[in-house]
């Protein structure tokens, strides 16, 4: 019986289990004076029949298929010609390919070694054997589960008690599950990072004002060794989010007051779903837009002004950048001014407060936490922008403030290290790895920094 | 109330069930007018969008009086209230028609301005609704707004006079640089009146100030309203009959946006003159 079909089988004899056991507790309830003697609803006794059918069954199939092809492997390679186990490793591991390829049929060619052709029928019948076992194990276990509760149901039975503890279980599975998955990315951005900082100093990485992560090839190439220093990647980030703050943070602040201060109802209900709108728009547009409209206006102006603007340039990618992230300050801090209890708005104004008073001294203040959250997601939302700045402002890692100038940003760093014909472990690709520690780092630092404001702030007024 | 639920316009004919019925039964009576008053309503009328809330109201407000407002939920009292500093403005869709004056001079004039008139009329609402911020900037908020004080002394002298007529200087002087938030309700509210107090008004109206608050402290709420008398008109809209009877010199009942009866409190409680004011006050409906 293949897997997903013994899985699908599991799920309806859990179906069947939940008639069984709803059906038991009812005739139950019914024989010994009404189902009002029941401790639970007849559902919940279903439940629990089915959740034992389940869940037992399902825990044995998943670790099963975890183990099996292991297993199989290696009672397969055990059975071996001595020559071939003796094998080096990785060589060890084609031999293992090639027979899992012969298994699944995807050798046509003519000529087989008869060992090779022994070992793949042996790995057939075993695997055969292990999901007919399987098959057997699980539906026995998942009848027996059904059946122990059915057994068990009497009018003291607290089945809504274990379901709901079940159901607890669950969530907590749920939410340990999201953790467990970032500290699993965490750690292997991390693994990576120690390789590359064997090969490179991280004093070097943190500090050196130099990027240029040309690896050579060969060792006797002219200029073998890159430089890693990543001083002049993050500056770039710095740079093009901190013009795209300058530009969303005011205009969507002041597009969410007035859309939820002074807009007409009316006026609201267009508006907003259309600065919405420009969050949807994707990025690469925002690249073309950036490249093709607002870098050659920038230029054009900037040497009629007889500066020396250079084709690509922070400040476009930053402005258009600005653009894209104006819903996110907006959007949000929309949300919260509107929360702010009318109460308050009225008590200003009962003191003779004008509109624009108890906007800036009341209302803003008061919706000051969210406001910041919002500003933070857009902050977070610049750093880890890629798109605009690999079209608009170059993948040169000049380390400036100037602007105009061309510079490169830690996303657009990683993207170009992973992509080429390097090693997998050489420097280069790991500095992406590295950047991307970093960058982590970084943002966790400003979120963290961000909570704290917001926790404060709370305190002082809540 | 029952049987008298459906009259709004009232029918011409007298309904069956009803005592009530005819146009007359909603005229006002008793004493609306008073010898120079501090504010003189005359034929208000005021709708939300179409629908009509408070239905050819005149009233006036004495010079240093309490006159406490009463009647069913939903009968119009925060509605006429917020008309006396044009709160209602902020209300979309509100319209207020009629004449409203304050000392002679009509508050709903084109050239009148809101921002000076709601220094002079202040409000007080129903829940405590303090700034979040500290208790010092709740009180020296209004002050700076109206450029009240020149120096730094005279703001300190103004919130602390304010907080020492709203009683709330003893329990506060400590912690002044505190969220006013974290006071509990009845000093919140208290710090709500000491907010009004400091920029001088001369009218407050209190909308029901006291239904968020314990016993101890409504009655120390009371206390200041009596104590303020002395200095303020004040218009309080309120639920409790006790408390009307004990805090005000005169009583309007409202009923269904119609004032039905107007008087000296003590007249009012003891021989009500109108049928409705009566069921209401012997609590036959409310
Ligand atoms: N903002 C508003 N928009 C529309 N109708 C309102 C509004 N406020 C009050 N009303 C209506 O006006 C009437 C009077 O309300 P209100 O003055 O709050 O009564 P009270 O304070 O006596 O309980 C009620 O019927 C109420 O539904
Ligand atoms: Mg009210």
């Amino acid at each position: 019986m293949r897997p997903t079909t013994l899985f699908f089988i599991i799920l309806a004899l859990s179906g069947a289990a939940y008639q069984l056991g709803q059906r038991r507790a009812w005739n139950v309830g019914k024989s010994l004076g009404g189902l009002k003697n029941l401790h639970s609803r007849p559902a919940y006794y279903g439940l629990l029949a089915a959740l034992w059918c389940a869940i037992p069954a399902l825990i044995v199939f998943a670790a099963w298929q975890a183990f099996e092809t292991r297993i199989i492997t290696g009672l397969v390679v055990a059975a071996l010609p001595e020559s071939v186990q003796s094998l080096p490793e990785s060589r060890l591991g084609l031999v293992v390919n090639d027979i899992r390829n012969l298994v699944a049929g995807n050798i046509v060619s003519g000529q087989i070694d008869p060992a090779m052709r022994q070992a793949a029928d042996r790995y057939r019948s075993l695997q055969a054997a292990s999901h007919a076992a399987l098959a057997v194990i699980v539906l026995c276990l998942g009848c027996a589960g059904a059946y122990a509760v059915r057994r068990n149901i009497t009018l003291t039975l607290k089945a809504r008690n274990h379901v709901e503890r079940v159901i607890t279980w669950g969530l907590v599975l749920c939410s340990t599950l999201a953790i467990f998955t970032t500290i699993g990315i965490v750690l292997s951005v991390l693994y990576e990072s120690i390789r590359f900082f064997k090969a490179v100093p991280a004093t070097e990485f943190l500090f050196g004002l130099k990027w240029s992560p040309q690896m050579a090839i060969r060792a006797d190439q002219v200029g073998s060794s890159g430089a890693f220093g990543a001083v002049p990647v993050f500056a770039g980030t710095a740079l093009i989010s901190t013009i795209a703050m300058l530009v969303a943070v005011p205009i969507g602040l002041m597009s969410a007051i007035y859309l939820s201060e002074y807009a007409g109802r009316r006026f609201r209900a267009v508006a907003k779903p259309l600065i919405e709108i420009l969050a949807g728009i994707p990025t690469v547009v925002y690249g073309y837009f950036a490249a093709l409209t607002v870098a050659p206006v920038i230029r054009r102006t900037g040497s009629l002004a007889g500066l020396d603007v250079s084709s690509e340039s922070a400040l476009a990618a930053g402005l258009v950048m600005g653009v894209m992230i104006i819903p996110f300050v907006s959007s949000l801090s929309d949300d919260v001014i509107n929360a702010v209890p009318q109460a308050l708005r009225d008590g200003a104004y009962g003191l003779g407060a004008t509109k624009s008073e108890t906007i800036r001294q009341v209302v803003i203040p008061a919706a000051l936490p969210g406001i910041v959250g919002g500003v933070l997601l857009a902050v977070s939302r610049a750093i880890g922008e890629t798109m605009i700045v690999v079209m608009a402002a170059g993948l040169a890692a000049n380390l400036t403030v100037n602007p105009l100038q061309a510079v490169t940003t830690v996303t657009v760093q990683i993207v170009t290290l992973l992509i080429g014909d390097q090693e997998f472990d050489s420097p280069k690709t790991l500095a992406a790895f590295a950047l991307g520690l970093l960058l982590f780092v970084v943002t966790l630092i400003l979120n963290l920094i961000a909570l704290h404001v917001v926790r404060t702030y709370r305190e002082q007024y809540e | 109330m029952i049987a008298i639920k459906n009259i709004n316009p009232p029918p011409a004919t007298p309904h069956p069930h009803s005592r009530l019925g005819s146009r007359e039964d909603f005229r006002t009576i008793g004493e609306a007018v008073v010898a120079n008053p501090k504010i003189r309503c005359r034929h208000v009328d005021v709708f939300y969008g179409p629908k009509q809330a408070i239905f050819d109201v005149s009233l006036d407000i004495g010079n240093k009086e309490v006159i406490a407002m009463i009647g069913p939920s939903g009968c119009g009292k925060s509605t006429f209230l917020r008309c006396l500093n044009r709160m209602n403005d902020t209300i979309e869709g509100c319209r207020v028609s009629g004449d409203i004056t304050l000392d002679g001079q009509n508050i709903y004039d084109e050239k009148q301005d809101v921002v000076p008139l709601r220094a002079q009329v202040g409000i007080v609402f129903q829940k405590p609704n303090p700034f979040p911020k500290s208790i010092w900037d709740n009180v020296a908020y209004g002050p700076k707004i109206h450029g009240l004080a020149e120096t730094k002394s005279e703001l300190e002298g103004i919130v602390e006079t304010s907080l020492q007529k709203a009683g709330l200087w003893e329990e506060v002087k400590d912690r002044l640089h505190q969220p006013g938030t974290g006071l509990s309700g009845g000093q919140q509210q208290r710090l709500c009146i000491a907010r009004t107090i400091a920029v001088s008004p001369e009218v407050i109206l209190m909308d029901e100030p006291c239904s968020a608050l314990d016993p101890i402290a409504t009655a120390k709420i009371e206390d200041l309203i009596d104590e303020l008398r002395t200095q303020y008109s004040i218009a309080i809209v309120t639920h409790s009959m006790q408390q009307a009877a004990r805090v005000s010199q005169r009583t309007a009942y409202f009923h269904l946006g119609y004032l039905i009866e107007v008087g000296q409190t003590q007249q009012i409680f003891t021989t009500p003159r109108h049928r409705l004011t009566e069921d209401y006050i012997t609590g036959r409906f409310g």
